[in-house]
């Protein structure tokens, strides 16, 4: 990959452009001009432009990724702002939120700042998840209009389930204030217990103990009900769960806003592919079964989960060398993501892949409240081009966070993004 | 020889593998009967005993069989190595590796632990119990044990008691059990059977009364008290007045049936004293075995060259 400053003229031309907002589809160039949309469609340009040939290629918004997690501060052995904003852009990603569980949390109007600050000059716009209560404890609720003042985008204590329904009802009270999402791990501890993986035929014939769906389920229907009373904006992360579609399912049919995300982790891989004991695919919540994979699709397509989000979360190779019990949960997914879940929804399951890009492109913006207009004259150019044909083989070197944790190394894959052009940067992926 | 170089578990092992194990046992039990009981099938092999979980018997019984084989054998024990001090996984196994060995008996409390050490030596791996996942040594003597009772395995129907969810006796003599043709029978509290372990192609039953009716021989698992804080049972008394082999109990039962036990037994509590110690239990005679089809898989593994039986 290389990652250069924008010419000053640039010309992506004779693709098919997708514009995931208007949802229309069509031949045409883009014009970008001192990193900012200058025209799209049919454009002139001079010869000074620099000019890419997209023709075979989809040119579109870029990515927004609302579910990662950097590390930084505390575990920058793992990953920092500035190595996770590479592997972000090197998965067509232009936007990313951050997760708060650092060493220490982002858990006060301080630490939202130190993370703005931090990010400014990186290739792609970060935003910091506030923690939603002091520390992560799941007691306190933290200083959120402030935090939010300094950028924090939305809150989350994600890592750990906010265990008290009364502290989780405080929040999205509060977080209606606010105004902004309160996104709350789902996992129920009492009936998680020891699990390490997907509660089920394999997890008894691995002998490992089993984390049932329930765990969730019972969490995320428990959350929707409060989200309902208080009418504040729920997102629901890394839904994993049959049962938890449904609960969402339910409650979007009666109106109540409430969003949802899925991690392409859990739309590609099931509980089967544990055999192994592979420790890149220990993941909390776990993979599950083969039917939670389909109803998890199928949520996808009818638009009960409205976006797609990797959870990006890197963990050394010293970590995740350990024995099964031991290694931490959680793998890396930026690089990775658009080729595997546009060969599970789009190649495997007849998905059209516009709203695959919709999913991970002006749905997840809207969750958050970002511009979502990308292609109107004078925007910031956030653009991924894609090729979403080509299969290719995912190897440790496509790999730029700084964590190799990836079940996908070895694994042939459907798509990838070509160009990311991001805060007047751009990135070649090759 | 066998078909997999290394003994991980029972789960898709071949059936005649597990056959020509025993049947290969079955010669070197009358080793064992000799007044010497040595044979030199390996001689100049090394073999380490890797142990990161405590364990007596199956330990001894492993080192007995190395040593009647002729094997040299080095002891790594959790309480006494770098074990203790914090050295990785991945270290330790390096560290055996180079010490240039032949084979490593290996047990560990994580699950999957012997798979992955495969991923980090060339020595040859037999799992001596990885976790609650499985233990097929253990077994595969008992399936030895059952033969030599029965002269067969293939159409009995044998019944597993007590708790299914933390054993990996249980899984593996499940999987050996199912392989070699016999029905399988848990009987334990619903709370220590694993979900979904029907999907192996066993029966489960809570009572244990109709289990004694129907079985040929009842393999009795240890029960261990820890279990009872966190609510899994109630009470030792719960316990064995619903599962434990009692004397009353079998006396209600017309016909023998074959008591067997993967030891340590805790008398009075999943087993009568006088029922472990009773003409039909085989306990002793498992343990015997033990050694024989220990021998017998070091001998197919590492590829003895001649039996001298």
């Amino acid at each position: 990959m290389n990652v250069t400053k924008q010419p000053k003229t640039l010309v992506l031309k004779g693709g098919t452009i997708v514009d995931p907002l208007t949802k229309n589809s069509y031949s045409g160039d883009v014009l970008i001009k001192d990193g900012k949309i200058a025209g799209v469609g049919k454009v002139k340009t001079d010869k000074s432009a620099t000019v890419i040939d997209c023709s075979g290629k989809i040119v579109t918004h870029g990515f927004c990724d609302i579910h990662v997690h950097f590390r930084e501060p505390g575990r920058e052995d793992k990953e920092t702002l500035a190595t996770g904003s590479r592997a972000a852009i090197a998965g067509g990603f232009t936007r990313v939120c951050v997760m708060p569980n650092t060493t220490p949390p982002l858990d006060s109007p301080e630490t939202i700042r130190y993370t703005v600050e931090k990010a400014e000059n990186l290739p792609v716009y970060v935003h910091p998840i506030g923690a939603v209560t002091k520390g992560q404890k799941g007691k306190e609720l933290t200083e959120m209009a402030a935090m939010k003042r300094e950028g924090a985008i939305a809150f989350s204590d994600d890592g750990v389930p906010i265990s008290d329904a009364t502290v989780m009802r405080l929040a999205l009270d509060y977080g209606k204030m606010v105004g902004a999402p309160v996104i709350n791990h789902s996992e129920d501890v009492g009936l998680r217990n020891d699990g390490l993986m997907n509660e089920g035929a394999f997890s008894t014939k691995l002998g490992l103990p089993g984390n049932p769906d329930i765990a969730e389920s019972t969490m995320v229907n428990r959350d929707i009900e409060i989200a309902k009373i208080a009418g504040s904006n729920l997102h629901i992360p890394h839904t994993s769960t049959q049962k938890s579609v449904e609960h969402i399912r339910r409650m979007k049919k009666q109106n109540i806003h409430i969003t949802a995300e899925v991690a392409p982790h859990h739309l590609y891989f099931t509980d089967a592919d544990l055999v192994t004991y592979d420790t890149n695919l220990k993941v909390a919540p776990p993979v599950r079964s083969a039917d939670d994979k389909k109803a998890l699709i199928a949520g996808l397509k009818d638009g009960t989960i409205d976006c797609i989000a990797t959870d990006h979360a890197p963990h050394t190779i010293e970590d995740k060398e350990k024995t099964f019990d031991l290694a931490p949960f959680g793998m890396i997914g930026l690089e990775s993501c658009f080729g595997a879940v546009n060969k599970v929804l789009v190649k495997d399951s007849g998905w059209d892949v516009e709203s695959l890009i919709s999913a991970m492109t002006v749905n997840p913006r809207r969750i958050m409240g970002f511009e979502t207009d990308l292609f109107s004259i004078g925007t910031k150019a956030e653009i991924t081009v894609l090729d979403t044909t080509i299969e290719w083989r995912f190897t440790e070197e496509d790999i730029y966070s700084r964590s190799k944790n990836s079940p996908y190394v070895g694994r042939t894959l459907v798509g990838k993004p070509q160009v990311t052009l991001s805060k007047g940067m751009m990135a070649e992926i090759g | 020889m066998l078909k997999q170089r290394h003994l991980l578990g029972l789960e898709g092992y071949p059936a005649e593998d597990i056959q020509t194990i025993i049947d290969t046992a079955f010669g070197f039990r009358e080793v064992l009967d000799r007044p010497i009981k040595k044979v030199p099938s390996l001689q100049g092999k090394t073999i380490v005993n890797l142990f990161y979980e405590n364990s007596t018997r199956t330990r001894i019984s492993f080192e007995l069989a190395q040593k009647r084989l002729s094997a040299d054998t080095v002891n790594f024990s959790a309480s006494t190595s770098s074990l203790k001090k914090g050295e990785s996984f991945k270290d330790t196994a390096q560290n055996i590796e180079a010490m240039k060995i032949d084979a490593i008996v290996m047990r560990h409390p994580s699950p999957g632990a012997s798979l992955h050490m495969t991923k980090h030596v060339d020595a040859i791996v037999i799992n001596a119990g990885d976790g609650t996942h499985e233990h097929p040594t253990q077994a595969i003597l008992d399936m030895m044990s059952i033969q030599e009772k029965f002269g067969k395995i293939k159409g009995l129907k044998i019944g597993i008691i007590g708790d299914i969810s933390h054993s990996r006796v249980a899984l593996s003599n499940i999987h050996g059990l199912i392989a070699m043709g016999a029905e399988v029978t848990l009987c334990g509290p619903p709370t220590l059977i694993p979900p979904n372990i029907e999907a192996l192609g066993v029966n489960v039953s809570y009572n244990v009364d109709e289990v004694l009716d129907w079985a040929d021989a009842v393999n009795v698992l240890r029960i261990q008290m820890e279990r009872m804080g966190i609510g899994l049972f109630p009470s030792i008394r719960e316990y064995r007045n619903l599962f434990g082999i009692t004397a009353e109990r079998l006396q209600n039962h017309e016909k023998e049936i074959v008591i067997m036990h993967p030891g340590p037994m805790n008398r009075g509590t999943e087993i009568d004293s006088s029922v472990a110690d009773s003409k039909n239990a085989i306990i002793l005679d498992q343990v015997l075995n033990g050694v024989a089809s220990r021998m017998a898989i070091l001998y197919l593994l590492l590829g003895g060259k001649h039996l001298e039986v």
